[in-house]
């Protein structure tokens, strides 16, 4: 589970890097996820409006229930993110700090396994030895997430050039100046695209949050399955995949606006 | 802790020292756990204030380690250090290291930071104000030779690898620390700029007279830039500690004489200017091309290579004040080298 993880996170930091370098078509590149998510979702809602639906449908099919979802939803994929950027990151720190191998084969070996094991294991496996609902499900979507951000804080740190650190140090900065001032200024990009990777997934994992009674827009993809309400199916999982485009998309944004100048 | 008021009040008098300071190594021993033996062995050495001294080795030879262990980059396992007669490892380390200048040749600029805040790194740690801070960079670009109109706001990609050690080493010298450790600065930039950055860091050395400890492993450089060498062998052995002159002219033994190459003579002819040798009357006779009394033996040499003709004239502010033939060049090579020593004797 190692490889892939590191690969998606680091693409997305090269291309968002070489980026603002190149004029018009650029512009056109970072606004088309939001034409394309803008189109399907004009598309579906013409879609729904010409169907004829039945008092099951119409009673998912509203603007209310659908907010509500969405709500849940992102509440539960964003509280999970903040989460994860504050465990993770402070973890990433430790284990590039630490000598200890041990330690750090230990910290990265309990990552591996929260993320190999599948997302909907975790959560019925909580559900079953603790409880159901949304503090449930938010713990098994920050165990899932978890990995990504740490190793991204340990391999922007291990990518920051040593001779910095030696003029840093050489200087009179404090270990926790240099760590500050300039290690982690210089990791933020490869950081921030780990937690950019921890977002999307959240988001996509959060569907599952529907089986132990947390809510999101899992429960529409459930109940349209469950029901046989293909278009109730249908419009979940549209909205699920558009909000995992947007929210990608406008982590790319804050990475750009957030990475320090210079680099 | 009553050591905290010495301290202050050592590192105060240190940061008041503006000129060169003097610092004495004294059995100074590295050994790194699990080697059998040390990287640098019963070193000692005194500088004086204001002296650019020039550590030369081959790579491993421990002149870098030696040299890290005046700022305590690397700690010394036993041995004192004293810089203006304090001794430096009862100090704390991160407060000294602010008053010595340091420039390595990876450059190490915070990419992140622009040419001016770069330069303030130090300034900063030591809490000067901003007006004052702003005053300095300025004054150090210009002391370096880049246009802080230009330069300061940018960012160190933004420049080339010679501006860049020349941000290098106006950042080493932001707080004006007394001390500075320069670990081969200019070995990574291509030829021509490294003479260039040598002239200039030596036109700035004869003004501000740091006492300087150089590590480089070019011989050539040590003996353009060096008040004096000290030749280094393994473990830090000093082989020789002389100036450039008389390293050339009686080097101490095959190690060092190794390290010279072939055409000491020749090097020791760069170092003499040409008012030292015997200057003869004006020749009419003498090609056009003419050398100033204030370069080298070596260059009035290579014109004599050049022209073919048995002496050349020599210019005072571009006025004929003489002339100079081979043989008086090869008397002043002479009259440098051991004879003159006898004499002094």
């Amino acid at each position: 589970m190692t490889g892939p993880q590191v690969v998606p996170s680091a693409t997305t930091m090269l291309r968002t890097q070489s980026a603002p370098r190149r004029g018009m078509p650029v512009l056109l590149r970072r606004l088309m996820p939001l034409i394309v998510v803008a189109v399907v979702l004009v598309l579906t809602y013409v879609w729904v409006s010409s169907l004829d639906l039945d008092s099951i449908e119409q009673r998912t099919l509203n603007a209310d229930y659908i907010t509500a979802r969405i709500g849940e939803h992102l509440v539960l994929s964003i509280i999970a993110s903040v989460l994860v950027a504050v465990l993770a990151i402070p973890a990433g720190i430790a284990v590039s700090r630490s000598r200890s191998k041990v330690f750090r084969g230990v910290v990265i070996g309990i990552a591996n396994i929260g993320q190999a094991t599948p997302a909907i294991g975790v959560v019925i496996l909580l559900a079953i030895v603790w409880q159901t609902g949304f503090t449930t499900a938010l713990l098994a979507l920050v165990i899932y997430s978890f990995l990504p951000v740490l190793q991204n804080t340990i391999a922007g740190l291990a990518q920051v050039d040593p001779s910095i650190r030696e003029s840093a140090r050489g200087m009179g900065m404090t270990p926790s100046q240099v760590l500050r001032r300039v290690e982690l200024p210089l990791a933020s990009p490869v950081i921030l695209a780990g937690l950019r990777t921890a977002l999307v997934f959240a988001v996509g994992v959060a569907t599952v949050a529907t089986f132990i009674n947390a809510g999101g827009l899992g429960d529409m993809i459930i109940n349209g399955l469950k029901l046989q309400r293909y278009p109730v199916l249908v419009v979940g999982a549209i909205l699920v995949a558009s909000i995992a485009v947007l929210i990608d998309w406008a982590a790319g944004v804050v990475e750009d606006i957030v990475r320090p100048k210079g680099l | 802790m009553p050591d905290i008021t010495t301290n202050t009040g050592v590192l105060t008098s240190l940061a008041a020292q503006q000129g060169g300071v003097d610092i004495v190594l004294d059995h100074i021993t590295k050994q790194y756990p699990g080697q059998q033996r040390p990287a640098v062995e019963d070193f000692s050495m005194r500088v004086e204030p204001g002296e650019l001294i020039m550590f030369v080795g081959p790579s491993g030879c421990g002149k870098t380690t030696t040299m890290k262990m005046i700022n305590r980059i690397i700690e010394p396992t036993s041995g004192s250090i004293r810089i203006n007669g304090d001794d430096v490892l009862s100090l704390d380390g991160n407060e000294l290291r602010r008053h010595i200048g340091y420039v390595i040749q990876q450059i190490g600029l915070f990419p992140h930071f622009t040419i001016a805040e770069n330069i303030a790194i130090v300034p900063k740690l030591l809490g000067w104000s901003k007006a004052r801070i702003a005053e300095r960079v300025d004054e150090l670009l210009r002391t370096v030779q880049l246009d802080p109109g230009t330069f300061a706001q940018r960012y160190p990609r933004q420049l080339s690898g010679g501006q860049q050690q020349r941000v290098g080493v106006a950042r080493a010298l932001a707080a004006d620390p007394p001390v500075m450790l320069m670990d081969e600065p200019f070995g990574a930039t291509d030829p021509i700029t490294r003479e260039k950055l040598q002239a200039e860091f030596l036109r700035i050395q004869a003004d501000i007279g740091k006492t300087i400890i150089f590590v480089t492993h070019d011989f050539e450089e040590a003996i353009r830039m060096g008040d004096r060498i000290a030749v280094l062998s393994d473990r830090s052995q000093i082989e020789q500690f002389d100036t450039p002159a008389r390293i050339l002219a009686e080097p101490a033994n095959d190690y060092v004489r190794s390290f010279i190459g072939e055409g000491a003579a020749l090097k020791r002819l760069a170092l003499i200017p040409v008012t030292d040798a015997r200057i003869g009357s004006a020749d009419a006779a003498a090609p056009a091309v003419t050398v100033d009394e204030h370069s080298s033996l070596r260059e009035a040499l290579d014109t004599l290579v050049l022209t073919g003709a048995a002496r050349v004239n020599v210019t005072r502010a571009g006025a004929v004040v003489g002339s100079i033939d081979q043989a008086a060049i090869s008397a002043a090579l002479g009259s440098e080298g051991p004879a003159r020593r006898a004499e002094e004797a």
